[in-house]
């Protein structure tokens, strides 16, 4: 599904990216760790298309089609969500109504008809209730005056509506408390399916006792140094990264 | 696609030419340039006014003469050679008409521009329509449905013919010809305009709506709106405004105002599109607006404004809170793009006692203009327990526009409370990145983020007008991306 081939990438000229190397099959969930500054953010980031930095060489691609071309909006209809590690507040603009737009200008670049009121009423309350959001919350300006655990619930949210091939979750359980924790990756795991992969991005391994990640990268200075199972994550947490430099 | 970023979304912005610059050839009845007695008289006279209008007209001029033009706004422009200007220009369908069908076919085209195919509307939207192209009323619709609760909504110069006693009472009783220089040239000029008056205890059981047009070149349009709100009634009413693409500077100085009496309330809604001029700041109109309105006791009226034309805007609706426990309100979104300039706001005069009155402002610069919020909230030594809440907003698009706010507050009782709140906020990339992640694309993200932030001015317009109002501002700030 997705392949990164030998993807450097830079910003104001500082080369953050050095050459990165993946592939993600369907079905599969991948977790990439590695201490601050290793260009774990970076790397999501590029994926979905940010054009503050600058691709110096290698691709990515997805579903065999290199995406460098494509404008963010463009890759997101092509099915890549990115959670982000510090949602946007947008004022006056509902969850549901940002969600909705959302939604139906991706049905528009498909070329698939808006979807009828009543159906997309009923599918914001199904997904809503699968993260155990309240219905209230639907009717508050977008991530603005959000506690964290709620901007984090909402990305979630949005990545159950969207129904994306691959979802990145960048830093996802920051600023979580265990119970918040635990409905996000209860929410992940049921969106999960043969046909979609997961890219999580973490600091800590303690998301991956509610995700399980069926391989374990780990990101170092802008390359990928170590790959390995679920027990690569164990190994991490009780001896740290030094080794590993 | 390359990088976008602020610079390409400034200059997308800036390309975004103004949808209504078109202008209609029909034959029109209109007077050479220049300004003096004999122009006013004749004004006057072409529209068979009693002598004592045309009297009220010229003791107007002779003020006007006398005084010069305010300079106080923080607006820079060419100021209009009044002499250079043709004070009347009417479409030439002289014969009176009863239906649409007798209407120049060349004008109904020209409405159907403008998106309001006055058929349509009769049918569909229950609005009422008194359309002003240049400076006469051409159509007035649903006349019988208003005759039959005793509503009055006709031209102003049919009002001075057939209702000279309320005219006489009301016209310049709120604001006077001396208030202000452009409006004593209105007073001296005014062409036509909307006459309303809702008699006691009854609501207006429709939208009332005015549009009005500048077509002419080298005219300027004075139209003047006198609403009166007897006891207990209840009356909503739009005016929307475009004018045609030209080159030179058109002026526009209208002067409205509104009555409501004992427990009356007005909701006044308008949408201005005037030409903004071109993208390097030629043309363009400029706006030199005196609206103002009046409230007895329980009275409530509240002004509705979405500003996206024009090239100089200089305007404040307000309220005198005369009567004990009369409400006053004004929520205004004002766009300025390109080089164009608004210095807008409003007054709230609080003389009653528990009077109350709410500002909500949201300014939107883009381009090369400038934004202006500047309010008055005055309260006077005998208006006790008066409440004021005042929210400015203002969002920035790029880095060479400018938004500005000049809150003035004048308390000279104790038991007053006055709230002010003002923001200033940017697109950000940030927040453009967020939508196009999510499969929005930039244009469609920053109409939803101005109207989000315009939101709650927005809702206070009547439904029909509220989506005509949000594309309005899409128009007003978006190219095609490309």
């Amino acid at each position: 599904m997705l392949k990164i081939n030998n993807l450097h990438a830079n910003i104001n000229g500082k080369e953050i990216l050095k050459g990165i190397n993946l592939e993600i099959k369907a079905g599969e969930v991948h977790a990439i760790m590695g201490p601050n500054g290793s260009g774990k953010s970076t790397l999501a980031a590029v994926i979905a298309g940010k054009e503050d930095f600058e691709v110096t060489e290698g691709s990515v691609e997805l579903n065999g089609e290199d995406l460098s071309d494509f404008a963010p909006e463009v890759r997101a209809h092509k099915g890549v969500f990115l959670s982000f590690q510090y949602p946007i507040e947008i004022p006056g603009v509902t969850v549901t109504n940002f969600i909705k737009t959302a939604i139906n200008e991706t049905r528009k670049a498909k070329g698939i008809a808006e979807l009828p009121a009543k159906e997309m009423l009923q599918l914001i309350r199904e997904k809503a209730d699968l993260l155990e959001i309240d219905r209230k919350f639907l009717s508050r300006s977008l991530n603005e005056g959000f506690s964290g655990g709620e901007k984090k619930r909402n990305e979630i949210f949005q990545m159950a509506m969207l129904e994306p091939q691959l979802a990145i979750l960048d830093e996802t359980d920051s600023g979580l408390d265990i119970d918040a924790l635990k409905v996000v990756a209860n929410g992940v795991n049921k969106l999960k399916s043969e046909k979609n992969a997961v890219l999580l991005i973490t600091h800590y391994q303690r998301l991956l006792d509610y995700i399980i990640p069926d391989f374990v990268h780990v990101l170092h200075n802008g390359k990928i140094v170590k790959s390995g199972g679920k027990e690569l994550a164990y190994e991490l947490e009780e001896k740290g990264y030094d080794w590993l430099k | 696609m390359g990088k976008f970023t602020e610079d390409d979304l400034k200059k997308e912005l800036e390309t975004k030419e103004y949808e209504y610059g078109f202008y209609t050839d029909i034959e029109s009845d209109k007077f050479p340039v220049g300004l003096n007695e004999d122009v006013v008289i004749a004004i006057s006279k072409k529209k068979n006014e009693p002598a004592w209008m045309t009297e009220w007209r010229l003791d107007a001029f002779r003020i006007w003469k006398e005084m010069t033009e305010p300079e106080w706004a923080n607006v820079r422009y060419t100021k209009p050679s009044f002499q250079d200007i043709s004070y009347y220009s009417a479409p030439k369908t002289k014969k009176k008409l009863d239906s649409l069908d007798e209407v120049d076919p060349e004008l109904l085209k020209t409405f159907e521009k403008l998106g309001i195919s006055i058929g349509e509307q009769k049918r569909l939207s229950n609005v009422a329509v008194d359309i002003v192209m240049d400076s006469v009323s051409v159509a007035t619709t649903f006349k019988k449905t208003l005759n039959e609760r005793g509503i009055i909504f006709c031209p102003i110069s049919e009002a001075i013919q057939n209702h000279p006693e309320l005219v006489k009472k009301y016209m310049g009783s709120i604001v006077p010809k001396t208030d202000n220089f452009y409006a004593a040239l209105n007073s001296a000029v005014f062409s036509d305009g909307s006459f309303c008056y809702i008699p006691k205890g009854v609501t207006c059981p429709m939208e009332l709506s005015t549009y009005f047009r500048i077509n002419e070149g080298g005219t300027g349009q004075f139209e003047r709106t006198l609403l009166i709100a007897d006891e207990g009634s209840y009356v909503s009413y739009l005016e929307g405004c475009t004018a045609p693409a030209r080159d030179e500077n058109q002026l526009h100085a209208a002067v409205v105002e509104l009555i409501a009496l004992d427990d009356a309330e007005i909701k006044y809604s308008t949408v201005q599109n005037w030409f903004p001029g071109d993208k390097e700041g030629k043309g363009g109109v400029y706006n030199f607006v005196t609206k103002r309105g009046l409230c007895e006791k329980n009275a409530k009226i509240s002004w509705t404004q979405v500003e996206t034309g024009s090239a100089i805007t200089w305007k404040y609706p307000s309220c005198i809170l005369k009567g004990d426990n009369s409400v006053g309100e004004f929520y205004s979104i004002a766009v300025t793009n390109n080089f164009q300039q608004a210095d807008t706001g409003t007054k709230m005069i609080h003389l009653g006692n528990n009077t109350k009155s709410t500002i909500i402002s949201k300014g939107i610069s883009a381009g090369h203009s400038h934004n202006s919020y500047r309010g008055l909230v005055q309260i006077s030594p005998r208006a006790n327990n008066a409440r004021n809440f005042s929210q400015c907003d203002s969002l920035l698009m790029g880095d060479k526009c400018g938004a500005h706010t000049f809150p003035y507050i004048e308390v000279k009782n104790k038991s007053a409370q006055i709230e002010h709140e003002a923001t200033t906020s940017k697109i950000g990339e940030d927040q453009l990145f967020y939508c196009n992640q999510r499969g929005i694309n930039t244009e469609k993200a920053i109409a939803l983020i101005v109207n989000g932030f315009g939101k709650e001015v927005l809702n206070k317009l009547p439904m029909e007008f509220a989506v005509e109002a949000q594309k309005l501002l899409e128009i007003s700030l978006e190219g095609s991306v490309g």
